[in-house]
């Protein structure tokens, strides 16, 4: 299968910090990517490359065969850090106003998977609890029948089972034709979902590679092989 | 389910599977959750489960028939070699813990002996 994510050293900085350092990557369809690192690793700033929000310093990214733009865009489902909805909404809204927004949104999956995150259609936007805010997001972000879906921390602060209804959700979602890049520092809990893994730090890969090779090769988990490499 | 051993993801779920056989859960014959269901019920990546499968087609265990799914095979010579594979593991596992303590055969069998017939 081919690379739907293609980047060359990528470099990015915020005046004098450099928060990615010559990044390169191919990302293949169809896989599930786990982006590991420590706050502050450059997760969040490559990310918001990948989805056209920040634009690179230097080196080149291709996304789909397109550099990020409003095309990319239309192919890419992003699930942001934080909550992106208007607060004076409810659930039902928030299906519409994503529904007008993106074209290759499914309304019928959407309810679906609501009934599924058991979140009711009137429930108000300002008062869902971080889990539930969480869901919903998350809900709309995977109705999307997009090429590659971005999900920026998904299970961040959320109770465990929430967190299991996610990671459930984003199982049943994920199909061969899609590409999910997964960033979490919550390793333990995800790194039975990814296929490869990316750790970052300071704003360089320091070690990728398929998740069973290097369970096999190191002997451990990808948990354990997170705290070698950062707990010094 | 927490994979806590030191194993590829795929090796620990081909464990759960012929244990499974071993003790009769999965009947000879019997067809296996599919990819999809048994990665939605572990939270695993379905290309793992697949992995998973695979390797255990290899040994013999199961078999695919297109379109149909995965089934346990019929031959009960191999879930019967896998019985006893299984229970020798778990055997050498414990003779060489208890050597490590110092306990010699007779010792351990004593051992198991008054633990039989004296309950806890």
């Amino acid at each position: 299968m081919g690379n739907i994510i293609q980047i060359k050293e990528l470099s990015k900085s915020y005046f004098k910090k450099q928060a990615l350092n010559h990044i390169s990557l191919n990302v293949e369809q169809g896989k599930v990517i786990g982006i590991l690192g420590p706050n502050g690793s450059g997760k969040t700033t490559l990310i918001k490359i990948i989805t056209g929000i920040l634009r690179q310093s230097k080196g080149e990214i291709l996304v789909d065969g397109k550099v990020p733009g409003a095309a990319t865009k239309a192919v890419v489902s992003y699930l942001p850090d934080r909550n992106f909805l208007y607060k004076w909404m409810n659930v039902q809204e928030a299906i519409g106003f994503y529904k007008d927004f993106y074209s290759d949104f499914d309304e019928q999956k959407a309810y679906e998977l609501l009934d599924f995150m058991k979140l009711g259609k009137r429930m108000k936007v300002n008062s869902l609890s971080k889990g539930m805010t969480e869901k919903l997001n998350l809900t709309l972000v995977l109705s999307r029948k997009a090429k590659v879906y971005v999900l920026d921390e998904p299970i961040a602060g959320v109770d465990p089972v929430a967190r299991d209804q996610i990671l459930d959700a984003i199982i049943k979602n994920y199909n061969t034709d899609s590409t999910m890049l997964v960033t979490t520092h919550l390793v333990r809990d995800m790194e039975n979902i990814f296929d490869d893994v990316i750790f970052l730090r300071d704003g360089q890969i320091v070690l990728q590679g398929n998740a069973e090779m290097l369970r096999e090769e190191r002997g451990m988990q990808i948990d354990d092989l997170y705290k070698n490499i950062f707990g010094e | 389910m927490n994979f806590n051993e030191n194993l590829p993801i795929y090796m620990q779920i081909m464990n759960v599977i012929k244990k499974r056989i071993v003790i009769g859960e999965l009947k000879e014959g019997e067809k296996l959750p599919s990819v999809r269901e048994l990665s939605a019920e572990l939270k695993v990546n379905p290309n793992t489960i697949q992995r998973s499968y695979q390797e255990l087609e290899r040994e013999g265990l199961v078999f695919t028939q297109r379109g149909m799914g995965t089934f346990v095979t019929e031959e009960k010579d191999i879930t019967n070699k896998l019985k006893d594979h299984m229970a020798s593991a778990i055997v050498n596992h414990f003779i060489i813990e208890m050597k490590a303590l110092g306990f010699d055969l007779k010792k351990m069998i004593e051992l198991v002996k008054e633990r039989e017939s004296g309950g806890e």
